[in-house]
């Protein structure tokens, strides 16, 4: 480990050992989150350990998204605190979060469809010389990293625009982790997908955990995906995280009726109004 | 060029993709004309050789020929202004926006220079360089409006262009100017010669080739265009591109001004306007640039520009009146841009495996 803030006592201060002793990857303190009248995150509490692999879900609006944009500096908290391996951190900016090791993957992915997939891996960090594009270099590491992941696509060259949704989604993760990613953020990897691209990227997240030096949030919506990759798994209702267990100890059983007892408790709701 | 070749050799090696080749003449035609979409600049290459070779033909027959050097000078300086603009439009329309004020940047150009050569004693070369600057400015000021204020680029650069074409009738008074003693020499290089403007039109295209290929620039400009949110989630500075190519654009319309002035030995007020702008932009997406953005090329604006050109002069040179030129010439774009956008289609179907 090369990482300043692990297992260095002289940045570890008692507040962010997590249970077991160890420096959590990320902490987030007290966080709240408004906007306008309403309130998208009401005081989240939340830690990822070193290479764990944390699973939030929760219901439409719950502030799944609102939390990621957070975390990968997209929006800035009205109010806590957010720890990265032990040092209090304000992310300033995508890029701030980024040089600090934090990368997320959206939904939409963020590729450009015109671009060949070599120069969407390396979008925002093309290697360059004499202020020309290494295309060559760049062509070269892309598929011998993209090899490596077990990504399987016809050719680097390819635009994005003609993979399928598994390939870019893969595309998008393999980017994240290229680029250095410690913490990495998944936004609904799995949405919209068929049964094999499913298996593309659990493949590929297995993979990331094997390796042991990436810290992974997943939003998703599928329990059982979530059961199957995720260590640990955080519920998000109406901006608060209302459960936190580890997958062993829950099944999509409980989680399931959790939901349905939200729903029954929101359509009352609605009946008594009306 | 060598990224196509490639393609080209990795498709042969490969065994042939689906049956589709089993499906007779139609998908033969088909997988012809994905081909022709997906090497666009090299379609309208066959049309502009077409087109030279059925005027040179045509007008050897007649009394005037194509080939004179005359002609080839008056075909260099007709598109030169075109090309040079439809660089900065290819840039704009690549990042999803378009410029409708580079003809009256343009217009003022020479004005600006003679104001301060004639009027405030500027040296020549200082008055060159503020003109240009003014050009400058304006993209600037069609960056905020378009960017930071979100106007729609095609409202606000409408705006600026009415307010720079105030600007120069009020200035000149609508009336025509000398080009100041001191400008001759300098102007020679800039526009006089017989072949400067086609000269600098050429270099610019190389050099934006180059930005446009071989950039982050240009790689930038492509992302911003293909997935705004993308580029920004990517963490690219969306508005810095954009605000980089309104201004390219700008310095651009005010050179091809300069250019024009000392081409014709005259500042005239009238010059300019609408139209280089809007031949520009149709040249640009003859030449396969995509008008909601994403994609582009330069060698397209060039060989689009040079297209427009090629049909406006070879038509009135084999004797047909200007009137009807108009309507072959709208005919002309229609059907380019139709074809375009149908190859596209074409070449996307073709593109997924």
């Amino acid at each position: 480990m090369t990482d300043p803030g692990s297992g260095d006592s002289k940045f570890a201060s008692p507040a962010v050992l997590s249970a077991d002793g160890t420096t959590d990857a990320l902490r987030v303190e007290h966080v709240s989150k408004r906007f306008g009248a309403v309130s998208a995150l009401v005081d989240i509490e939340l830690h990822l350990a070193q290479g764990e692999i944390l699973g939030l879900i929760g219901d439409n609006g719950a502030g799944k998204s609102t939390l990621l944009k957070i975390l990968c500096g997209f929006h800035s908290p009205d109010s806590g605190r957010i720890v990265v391996n032990g040092q209090e951190v304000v992310l300033k900016s995508v890029d701030h979060a980024r040089s600090l090791g934090i990368d997320a993957v959206y939904q939409d992915l963020a590729l450009i469809n015109q671009l060949s997939v070599y120069h969407n891996m390396f979008l925002n960090r093309e290697r360059v010389r004499w202020l020309l594009l290494s295309n060559r270099s760049m062509r070269r590491a892309a598929r011998e990293y993209l090899n490596e992941m077990g990504v399987n696509i016809p050719s680097v060259d390819t635009p994005v625009a003609s993979l399928s949704g598994g390939q870019r989604q893969a595309i998008a993760v393999a980017r994240a982790v290229y680029s250095d990613a410690k913490i990495l953020l998944l936004d609904e990897p799995l949405a919209a997908m068929g049964a094999k691209e499913v298996a593309v990227i659990l493949d590929l997240v297995r993979d990331l955990k094997r390796r042991g030096d990436v810290s992974i949030i997943v939003i998703a919506h599928n329990y059982g995906q979530v059961l199957e990759i995720c260590d640990r798994v955080n519920l998000l209702q109406h901006g608060q995280i209302t459960l936190d267990k580890r997958s062993s100890e829950t099944s999509v059983q409980e989680l399931n009726d959790i939901v349905v007892a939200e729903y029954r408790r929101a359509l009352e709701t609605r009946q008594r109004a009306g | 060029m060598s990224d196509t070749a490639q393609r080209a050799v990795g498709t042969l090696g490969e065994p042939p993709p689906r049956p589709a080749t089993a499906r007779g003449p139609g998908a033969q035609l088909r997988q012809a004309l994905a081909f022709a979409g997906r090497q666009r600049e090299l379609t309208v290459l066959v049309v502009v050789v077409l087109l030279v070779v059925y005027f040179g033909f045509i007008s050897n027959i007649g009394r005037s020929s194509f080939f004179t050097s005359v002609n080839i000078i008056n075909l260099s300086q007709y598109a030169a202004p075109i090309i040079i603009i439809a660089i900065g439009e290819t840039l704009l329309l690549v990042c999803g926006e378009i410029d409708l004020s580079p003809g009256f940047v343009y217009s003022f150009a020479p004005f600006l220079m003679y104001f301060l050569v004639v009027d405030d004693g500027f040296p020549v070369i200082l008055a060159i360089f503020v003109t240009l600057l003014m050009g400058l400015v304006t993209g600037w000021v069609n960056g905020l409006l378009t960017v930071t204020l979100g106007l729609p680029s095609f409202i606000a650069t409408l705006g600026t262009g009415f307010v720079l074409l105030g600007i120069t009738l009020t200035t000149s008074n609508a009336t025509q100017a000398s080009i100041p003693p001191a400008a001759v020499g300098i102007g020679k290089w800039i526009g006089s010669y017989s072949y400067s403007e086609i000269i600098w039109a050429v270099v610019l295209v190389v050099i934006f080739h180059v930005i446009f290929t071989r950039t982050r620039w240009g790689l930038y400009t492509i992302a911003v265009g293909g997935n705004l949110l993308g580029a920004r989630e990517a963490g690219i500075n969306v508005a810095r591109i954009k605000y980089g190519n309104f201004m390219i654009t700008g310095v651009l319309g005010a050179f091809v001004g300069l250019q024009i002035a000392f081409q014709t030995s005259v500042i005239d007020p009238s010059a300019g306007g609408y139209t280089p702008m809007f031949l520009a932009v149709a040249a640009a997406v003859i030449g396969g640039t995509a008008m909601l953005g994403g994609s582009g090329t330069m060698i397209g604006a060039f060989l689009g520009s040079v297209m427009l050109t090629v049909l406006n002069i070879g038509f009135s040179l084999i004797g047909i009146s200007a009137y009807p030129v108009n309507l072959i010439f709208g005919g002309t774009i229609l059907v380019a841009m139709i074809a375009n956008g149908q190859l596209d289609r074409l070449r996307l179907a073709g593109g997924r495996r």
